[in-house]
């Protein structure tokens, strides 16, 4: 029989303190998910695997999946290279039509208005003003052909184009030793990813898709484009950026898709 | 030959043997359930013999079921290596003695008295299998880290051609597991020399 400690019995400091909250709160707000994914993962097959093993329960279970999983992004956060490029491919292997994808159906595609939108960059940056698309394209422009992989496994190679991501963190003066990069969504989404990620060079905020204006069904006004990460770290749709050192999750992430998602 | 104590199987082949099987029925099954989030031949495996419920929980045991394979594999593989086992188990296979005992087999003429020597079937058996694994672990690896190991993606034919490799190894085990335990049901004796050893 074990005993669990209370983990966060004491905080050093008022930010600590807050943090712990914050972290306690989130865990209660995170219960209805847990609660839906944990009998989404053990419905079917999971028990029949531990019959007769009635110490360990279902919650537990899960619970050791998941630690697993961060264990997962820690050694894929150990084999990323950050010089390392996704491979590109000829203009004529790009997948026509490309798919759509999203957690939601193609009659719900939002459609953000080009006049009223403004970027917003927050968290751990010295100029934290709001951006308009027309400054964006502005800046220097990248395009490059690269293959999508979606978490379910299938793939496809498509064209994007926008400013080098790393060039808007320095332009902006993101702290780039701080853990993550967070991104809110005009359709809800909202995902994060690690620094080094965020700094490797084909990692684009892009603008454009096949050398035309992003379509609402590719993410108008902008998506971020990693080819070292999985789709659904890729988000559409981006409202707002925030640079922090605080774990952000992501929609899917905290239903149980592995956070880091690389490739 | 049975060594002098009579053991057909030493303890650490009976430990990796067990939990090498946990890991493949583990990640045999998240697998299919991986592979029914986007089916590429046409056709999808029945839900109740996945596991994981969703996508998100199935590649949870396949990533975690992945380690177990890997430290079991390499503790299995070093004491094959170390103890020469490898060798003196699966060594020599040739055409022709595997060609006698496929025949002697189908005249129901290919004996088990000494279950510590392994015919020519079930050497090439194993062999096919021990190959088959590597094969699966390599292209598995394609599919999570496709742009960390780019030598192994171009020598597996890229992403989408990984997918398929991953998926025909895993059809290939699976054949093989299926043999394996119709040949453990006709002869029972080599299941309970896989439990108490001898």
């Amino acid at each position: 029989m074990m005993i669990k400690k209370p983990s966060q019995q004491f905080a050093t400091n008022g930010e600590e303190l807050i943090k712990n909250a914050l972290k306690d709160l989130g865990h209660h707000i995170e219960q209805p998910t847990r609660r839906a994914f944990l009998q989404r993962s053990l419905s079917l097959g999971g028990l029949s695997l531990l019959s007769g093993c009635a110490v360990v329960d279902e919650e537990s279970v899960e619970n050791a999946l998941m630690k697993v999983s961060r264990f997962n992004d820690k050694v894929q956060a150990w084999l990323f290279d950050p010089n390392r490029l996704a491979p590109t491919y000829p203009e004529s292997m790009i997948t026509r039509p490309f798919p759509f994808n999203a957690y939601y159906g193609e009659d719900e595609i939002r459609e953000v208005a080009e006049e009223s939108y403004r970027l917003e960059v927050s968290g751990m940056v010295a100029d934290k003003r709001t951006w308009t698309l027309a400054e964006l394209r502005a800046m220097p422009q990248m395009a490059q052909v690269t293959r999508h992989i979606c978490v379910e496994g299938w793939s496809a190679i498509g064209k994007w184009g926008g400013v080098s991501f790393a060039d808007f963190l320095r332009r902006v003066g993101a702290d780039t030793s701080a853990k993550y990069v967070g991104f809110k969504c005009a359709d809800d989404y909202y995902t994060s990813i690690d620094m080094p990620t965020a700094l490797h060079p084909q990692t684009l905020l892009t603008l454009t898709y096949d050398d035309q204006p992003l379509p609402p069904r590719y993410g108008f006004p902008m998506k971020l484009r990693m080819p070292t990460k999985l789709g659904y770290k890729n988000p559409k749709y981006i409202q707002a950026i925030f640079v922090t050192n605080t774990y952000p999750g992501g929609y899917w992430e905290d239903q149980g898709y592995n956070w880091f998602g690389g490739s | 030959m049975a060594n002098g104590n009579g053991l057909i199987h030493p303890l650490w082949v009976r430990v990796t043997h067990w939990v090498n099987a946990l890991a493949v029925i583990v990640l045999a099954m998240s697998g299919w359930r991986i592979y029914d989030a986007s089916p590429f031949l046409g056709f999808t495996i029945p839900g109740h013999l996945t596991l994981g419920g969703w996508l998100g929980g199935a590649i949870q045991w396949h990533f975690a079921a992945m380690w177990l394979l890997m430290a079991n594999g390499m503790v299995c593989l070093t004491s094959n290596i170390v103890s020469q086992r490898l060798f003196h188990k699966f060594c020599p296979l040739s055409l022709r003695s595997l060609f006698a005992d496929v025949v002697a087999a189908f005249k129901g003429k290919l004996s088990h008295a000494d279950l510590s020597h392994y015919n020519a079937v079930q050497r090439a058996a194993y062999l096919f299998v021990m190959l088959d694994s590597v094969v699966l672990v390599l292209s598995g690896l394609v599919l999570w880290k496709s742009v960390q190991f780019p030598l192994l993606r171009e020598l597996l034919g890229g992403y989408e051609t990984a997918r398929r490799v991953h998926f025909f190894a895993m059809a290939g085990l699976v054949t093989f597991a299926g043999i394996h335990l119709v040949m453990v049901a006709l002869v029972p004796r080599t299941l309970l020399a896989m439990l108490r050893g001898r």
